[in-house]
C-alpha cells in the first residue's frame, strides 16, 4: 500500500515526466520558505520538523490514514511545539538539536515496531521520486501552490517580522501570526517533499538553494526567485544524473544543489566586484 | 489631549516585574528622555508604548490614529538577507519613491538609497532607521538608545538631526538615552526610572532630585554623575577628569 503499483504498463519517460514534475513542485514550494529558514536562522527548526515526518508515517500506517495526512499532522504539531518552546526559552539550540534527532530515532523505532508492515525505510529516509503517482503529483502541486500563495500573501509582513518583531508591532503587524504562517508552510512542505527527497534531505532542499542564491542577489525577492530557479535546476538535473549514474534520486538532487551552492559562493564575490 | 498615556502601568519581562506604577503622559511636540540604570525598565516601557509588550497590569492609551515612528534598540539584519536601503523603507508598506526620498533627506542619508543594509556603518544604519521612522510623518518618534555604538560626534550629530526633525514635523520625541549631556541640553522633560518612576520633571529638577542622586551619585549638575555611573571603574578621577569626555 505504500508503493502503489499500477497494473497497466508504464513507459519510462512517463515515470521520468512524473518525477520531474514532482521535483519541480517541491523545489517551487521549498525555495521561498527556505529563504525565511535562513534569514530567521531556523535551520534546526527545519531539521526537527522534517525528521518528525517519520513519526507521521508511523502514525499514518498505524491508523490507516493517508501518509501525507499523517505527516502533515505530525509535522505541524512538531513545528508548533518548537515554535512555542523557542518563544519561552532564550537558548533553543541544544533543545532543537535534541528534538531533531529524537524525532528521527523515535520515528524509525515506531515504523519498525508496526506489526504487519514491511516498510521500505529507504523510501522515507531518502525519498522515492520515481514511484510518484498522479495522486502524489496532485498533492505535491496542491501543497506547492498553497505554500506559494501563503508566502506571496504575507510576504511584506513576513519580511518585516523577520527584521525585527518590535518594529513589526510598531507598524501594526503581528509577528506571532507570521511565525504561525511560516510554521504551517513548513509542515506543508515537509508533507509534500517526503516522497521526493525523504525525511533526511528535506531540510537540505529548503536551505541549499536559498543559500546558493544569496551571493548573486541584492533583494529578498531576487533571492527567492533565484532559490526557485536553483531548486528547479537541481531537481531536474539531479533526476537526470540519477538516471545516468544509477544513483538514488533524492541524494543526487541535493548533491547537485550543493555543487551549485559552491559555484555561487565562489562566483558571487567576483560578480559583485565588477 | 496627550498622545500616549499610561495608567498604573506594570510590566513583566522574562517572568519578572521590571516596572510598576507608571503614570505617564506624552504631549504633542515635547522631547522627553528616559534615563535609568541598566535593567531599570527603560526599554520595556518603550516597548509597551509601541504595543510590543503587553502590560502585566494597568493601561496604555494611545490617541486615535496616532502615527508612531519607532527606532528599536537593536536591529541586526542577518547577512544572509539581501536588502537595499530603499527596499527596507518599503516594509511593511510600499511607499512612493518621493516619500522615501524625503525621509532619507530628512535623516541626512539621501545618498544611501541603493546601498545594501549590511554594508552600512553604525551611524548610517541608525540614520536609515530614523528615516524609516519618519516615513509616515509620525506624531511621536520613539527612540531606544538610538546612538548606541556611535562615537560622541556621531551621537551629537544624530541628536541635532532629531531636533531639526522635531522643529520641522512638530512631532513629540520620546527617547532612552545614556548621553546625559544631551538630555540636559535638548529635553523638555526627563523621566528617571529604576523599576518605577523615581523622579521626573525638567532636566534641572531631575538632576537635583535626591532619588536621582541616590541612583547616579551627586556630581556637578548630574552630568558628571551619570557619566561616572556608566564608567564606575574609574573612581580616582571622579571630578573633572571626565568633563572633557
Amino acid at each position: 500500500m505504500i508503493t502503489p503499483m499500477t497494473t497497466e504498463p508504464m513507459m519510462l519517460d512517463e515515470f521520468g515526466a512524473r518525477a520531474a514534475l514532482a521535483g519541480l513542485g517541491v523545489a517551487l514550494a521549498a525555495a521561498p520558505l527556505g529563504c525565511f529558514v535562513i534569514w530567521r536562522r531556523m535551520a534546526y527548526f527545519g531539521d526537527a520538523t522534517s525528521h518528525a515526518a517519520l513519526l507521521g508515517v508511523a502514525l499514518a500506517l498505524a491508523t490507516d490514514l493517508p501518509i501525507t495526512a499523517g505527516v502533515l499532522v505530525v509535522a505541524l504539531v512538531m513545528a508548533l511545539i518548537i515554535s512555542t518552546l523557542s518563544e519561552r526559552h532564550i537558548s533553543t539550540d541544544a533543545l532543537l538539536g535534541v528534538l531533531a534527532h529524537a524525532a528521527l530515532a523515535i520515528g524509525l523505532v515506531a515504523v519498525s515496531l508496526l506489526p504487519g508492515h514491511a516498510v521500505d525505510l529507504d523510501a522515507y529516509l531518502f525519498g522515492e521520486i520515481l514511484i510518484v503517482t498522479v495522486q502524489d503529483l496532485q498533492l505535491i502541486w496542491g501543497g506547492a501552490v498553497a505554500v506559494l500563495a501563503l508566502m506571496a500573501w504575507r510576504w511584506q509582513a513576513l519580511l518585516t517580522a523577520t527584521l525585527n518583531p518590535d518594529l513589526a508591532v510598531a507598524s501594526g503587524g503581528n509577528p506571532k501570526r507570521e511565525q504561525l504562517i511560516l510554521t504551517l508552510a513548513l509542515a506543508i512542505v515537509v508533507a509534500v517533499a517526503l516522497k521526493v527527497v525523504g525525511a533526511l534531505l528535506i531540510a537540505a532542499l529548503l536551505i541549499i538553494p536559498a543559500a546558493a542564491a544569496r551571493p548573486l542577489t541584492r533583494s529578498p525577492e531576487g533571492m527567492a526567485v533565484g532559490a526557485v530557479l536553483i531548486g528547479a535546476v537541481s531537481a531536474l538535473g539531479g533526476l537526470q544524473a540519477s538516471f545516468m549514474f544509477n544513483t538514488q534520486t533524492g541524494p543526487s538532487i541535493v548533491t547537485l544543489a550543493a555543487i551549485i551552492f559552491a559555484v555561487c559562493a565562489v562566483l558571487g564575490p567576483l560578480l559583485a566586484r565588477r | 489631549m496627550s498622545l500616549i498615556t499610561t495608567q498604573d502601568l506594570a510590566l513583566h519581562y522574562g517572568g519578572k516585574l521590571v516596572l510598576r506604577d507608571v503614570n505617564f503622559a506624552l504631549d504633542r511636540g515635547e522631547i522627553v528622555t528616559i534615563v535609568g540604570p541598566n535593567g531599570s525598565g527603560k526599554s520595556s516601557l518603550l516597548r509597551a508604548l509601541v504595543g510590543a509588550l503587553k502590560p502585566a497590569s494597568g493601561t496604555v492609551t494611545r490617541a486615535a490614529n496616532l502615527r508612531l515612528g519607532y527606532v528599536p534598540q537593536r536591529l541586526q539584519i542577518d547577512a544572509t538577507l539581501p536588502m537595499t536601503v530603499t527596499r527596507f523603507l518599503n516594509l511593511p508598506h510600499r511607499q512612493k519613491a518621493a516619500t522615501i526620498d524625503a525621509a532619507l533627506t530628512r535623516a541626512g542619508v539621501a545618498d544611501l538609497a541603493t546601498r545594501q543594509m549590511a554594508t552600512l556603518s553604525g551611524g548610517q544604519f541608525q540614520r536609515v532607521l530614523l528615516a524609516r521612522a519618519l516615513l509616515n510623518d509620525p506624531d511621536v518618534l520613539i527612540l531606544d538608545e538610538a546612538t548606541q555604538g556611535l562615537d560622541q560626534a556621531g551621537a551629537a550629530a544624530f541628536y541635532r538631526r532629531i531636533e531639526e526633525v522635531r522643529a520641522t514635523l512638530g512631532c513629540a520625541v520620546l527617547m532612552v538615552s545614556h548621553d546625559l549631556h544631551v538630555v540636559m541640553a535638548a529635553s523638555d522633560r526627563v523621566l528617571c526610572l529604576n523599576g518605577h518612576v523615581c523622579c521626573e520633571g525638567t532636566p534641572q529638577v531631575v538632576a537635583d532630585a535626591p532619588e536621582y542622586r541616590a541612583l547616579f551619585g551627586s556630581g556637578t549638575g548630574g552630568t558628571l554623575a551619570l557619566y561616572r555611573h556608566e564608567h564606575d571603574h574609574d573612581h580616582a578621577h571622579d571630578h573633572g577628569a571626565h568633563d572633557a569626555g
